[in-house]
């Protein structure tokens, strides 16, 4: 009870800080952080290109500017030019509301994220974050959420076949991985006590929760990444399956807004994953009143572990083959999902445990390893599942072609005969010759 | 509980409406009750849903505005993000164009009907009335803290004080759960149960199935690259399942610009100019208008 009070009474100062902002200072936080999700878009698409032209071993655009880093830029400018083409089946009033409806939560997103800690900004203190919520890690998650109507809808309208399949498939991928991913995020919460963005970060001064809480980070990981639709899990969007998945039939600047919100949906998962599991904005094995977490320097950290997430993105679609959509779906229901309740029971306990106050650290990681080890031992208790063993050698029908056993090989084959004729007639060829030249001789 | 009955107590006597309130009150309000409407009065299903989706938005809103931020971005969550979402999923499913159907399935459906709407009339007269006439506004709340009806507060009551009714409700949304479960499983080793690709495979050939082999795809031939063109059997004749039934259905004078244009019969534009003689401009500009008439 105690330290949750204690830590509301922080986020007061923090909330109270920003509520204390002037107008001109909200609004120049806002359309810094409105700017923030188009930026990193241009930049990540040609890094994207860049980074998996290299993995693939090729150069990636390397036309526009220095080693063709303006090529977004050029994209940028080309797309809104280009024609746009309507079907004619197309539901017109969703098919132009879809993408505006997939770009502005996403653009949203970024507000409740902190970058910083206290910063003087032309003489007025405030903290580096557009709003604070005692709930700001559900302000996240609410604007994905609605953000999938984007999707959907563009799918739906689009009045023709392979969206409307892409649509679906995104539907069902964002509802089945937003409960993974909500679990992992409430193992946060629960560690943290608090549900403010803010209260996380500096929860996280003792040590950060990717560590601390190994299997959520996991889980938050791979629910991102299904989340934002990206490779392996970019199913609605397949190219080899649905043509372009639910942006087919958009063009011209609609397409150019779908990819905006991909590529900020990106960005918030990743500043989302900085903030919950890897320190927000603080310098990692330093404390919070170290030189290095004071000031604008945390803004720097906070980026730079972005880039590592959005690297990992990039890799990940570099690396990996698409997966199969039943393959997918029992991922997400049948490993996250009891993964994270499982993980979320053992969170609380271990919570409860420790809240009681009798119990220390090492106790509980004693008890907690021998219950480990019980578990182990009864796991060894469980009869192997029994392989039936016949010596039959499947002939044809076990998915890959056999040859029969019985197969005779014949010693010789029409090119080694042909090579022995060859070389047979050669043989002769230059005895002819030495005979002749041998009766030149004589002569 | 105490504390946050005590806590409304002490802030309950001259709690007052404030501007800002009423302002976001007044645009929210009618903003929902068009969803409202809008949902009810809308032909097509999906846009029905997407109203609705409005409404639910905008209660979010109201919620956030009145300080309890949490039921707020859970009504957004829950609502908007998965329930109004599965709903627009099964209507995608459906499909676009399916109409209701006026059969009446239930018996004595038009009477019940009738009179729980007269009394949900009823129900909302009253709570309007009551509404205008004496309902003091409620203090301001404060989400910071539990008892001032922040996530922790809430999160104690529902453990504590009303843990029966959340149990009750928790065990009635399971039991819907492996309701649709049962209901939608299909043993795929039971008789009747699910084919696998390899039993269909065979059953096709048994002649289980119209043919054992998938439908022709459209002929391709060097001067037609369009899919209405029919695929040719071995002896020269038109392989009838390679027709198109869409195509075959879509009514001759709808692609006869389309025609038209594919065989060259309009005149084209000259290779070197960059726009169309104004002749085709005027031209082109008469069939859109065609169109939009249509």
């Amino acid at each position: 009870m105690t330290p949750l009070l204690a830590q509301a009474q922080e986020s007061m100062t923090r909330a109270e800080l920003l509520a204390d902002d002037p107008l001109w200072l909200i609004l120049m936080k806002a359309v810094v952080l409105m700017l923030v999700g188009p930026i990193l878009t241009v930049v990540l698409i040609v890094g994207e290109r860049k980074i998996v032209g290299r993995m693939q071993n090729r150069p990636g655009p390397n036309r526009v500017g220095p080693f063709g880093m303006l090529q977004s830029i050029a994209d940028a400018i080309k797309l809104p030019f280009k024609e746009q083409v309507i079907p004619d089946t197309a539901d017109r009033k969703v098919y132009f509301l879809a993408p505006v409806i997939a770009v502005v939560p996403a653009l949203i997103g970024l507000a409740a994220i902190p970058f910083g800690p206290e910063v003087s900004i032309f003489g007025e203190r405030t903290v580096l974050q557009l709003v604070e919520l005692p709930v700001s890690v559900l302000l996240v998650l609410a604007g994905a959420s609605v953000g999938v109507y984007g999707i959907v809808l563009a799918g739906w309208a689009s009045g023709s076949p392979y969206p409307l399949l892409g649509g679906m498939r995104s539907a069902a991928q964002v509802i089945s991985y937003e409960i993974a991913m909500g679990l992992a995020i409430i193992g946060v919460a629960l560690y943290a006590q608090s549900l403010a963005t803010g209260d996380i970060v500096e929860a996280q001064a003792s040590g950060w929760y990717f560590y601390l809480l190994l299997p959520s980070f996991v889980i938050y990981l791979i629910s991102m990444v299904g989340e934002t639709n990206r490779a392996p899990f970019d199913l609605p969007e397949a190219e080899s399956e649905l043509v372009g998945g639910f942006h087919t039939e958009y063009s011209s600047m609609k397409f150019a807004m779908f990819f905006l919100a991909e590529y900020t949906n990106m960005v918030i998962v990743s500043a989302f994953a900085t903030t919950l599991f890897l320190g927000g904005w603080m310098f990692p094995f330093v404390g919070l009143d170290s030189p290095l977490n004071q000031g604008w320097w945390p803004v720097l950290w906070f980026f730079a572990k972005m880039a590592v997430l959005l690297f990992g993105f990039i890799w990940l679609r570099g690396t990996l083959p698409r997966f199969r959509y039943d393959q997918f779906m029992k991922l997400g229901w049948k490993v996250l999902v009891p993964a994270g309740l499982v993980w979320l029971v053992l969170i609380a306990l271990v919570r409860a445990i420790r809240n009681d106050g009798n119990v220390s650290t090492g106790q509980i990681l004693v008890i907690g390893g021998i219950a480990i080890v019980v578990v182990v031992l009864l796991t060894l208790l469980i009869p192997e599942k029994r392989v039936e063993d016949d010596d039959s050698v499947p002939i044809t029908g076990g998915g890959h072609p056999v040859p029969p056993l019985d197969l005779k090989v014949p010693e010789t084959t029409p090119r080694s005969k042909a090579l022995k004729a060859k070389a047979k007639s050669a043989k002769r060829t230059a005895a002819l010759a030495s005979t002749k030249e041998g009766s030149d001789g004589d002569l | 509980m105490t504390q946050s009955a005590l806590f409304l107590a002490q802030a309950g006597a001259e709690a007052t409406v404030s501007t800002g309130e009423a302002i976001s009150f007044w645009v929210l309000g009618p903003i929902a009750v068009a969803g409202a409407l809008g949902m009810i009065f809308a032909r097509n299903a999906v846009h029905s849903a997407l109203w609705l989706v409005l409404t639910m938005l905008s209660l979010g809103m109201l919620y956030l505005i009145q300080q309890a931020p949490f039921l707020g971005f859970t009504q957004i969550i829950v609502y908007t993000g998965a329930i109004m979402m599965l709903f627009l999923f099964v209507l995608m499913m459906v499909g676009r164009e399916s109409s209701d159907s006026v059969v009446e399935v239930l018996r004595g459906q038009r009477l019940t009907a009738a009179v729980l709407g007269i009394g949900v009339a009823g129900v909302l007269a009253g709570a309007l009335t009551r509404a205008l006439t004496d309902v003091t506004p409620a203090p301001p709340l404060d989400p910071w803290s539990p008892e001032g009806g922040g996530a922790g507060g809430l999160g104690r009551l529902i453990f504590t004080d009303y843990l029966f009714p959340f149990e009750l409700t928790s065990a009635l949304l399971i039991t819907a759960g492996m309701g649709a479960m049962v209901l939608t499983f299909t043993d795929r080793h039971a008789k009747t149960g699910k084919r696998s690709q390899r039993e269909l495979v065979v059953a096709r050939f048994r002649g289980e199935y119209e043919r054992p082999s998938p439908k022709p795809g459209p002929g391709v031939f060097a001067t037609s690259n369009s899919v209405a063109t029919p695929a040719l059997l071995p002896d020269g004749s038109v392989a009838p399942e390679s027709l198109s039934e869409l195509i075959e259905s879509t009514s001759a004078a709808r692609l006869e610009a389309e025609r038209k244009q594919v065989t060259g019969e309009t005149p084209q534009p000259d290779a070197h100019a960059l726009v169309g003689s104004e002749q085709d401009a005027a031209k082109s500009a008469e069939a859109e208008r065609e169109d939009g008439d249509r």
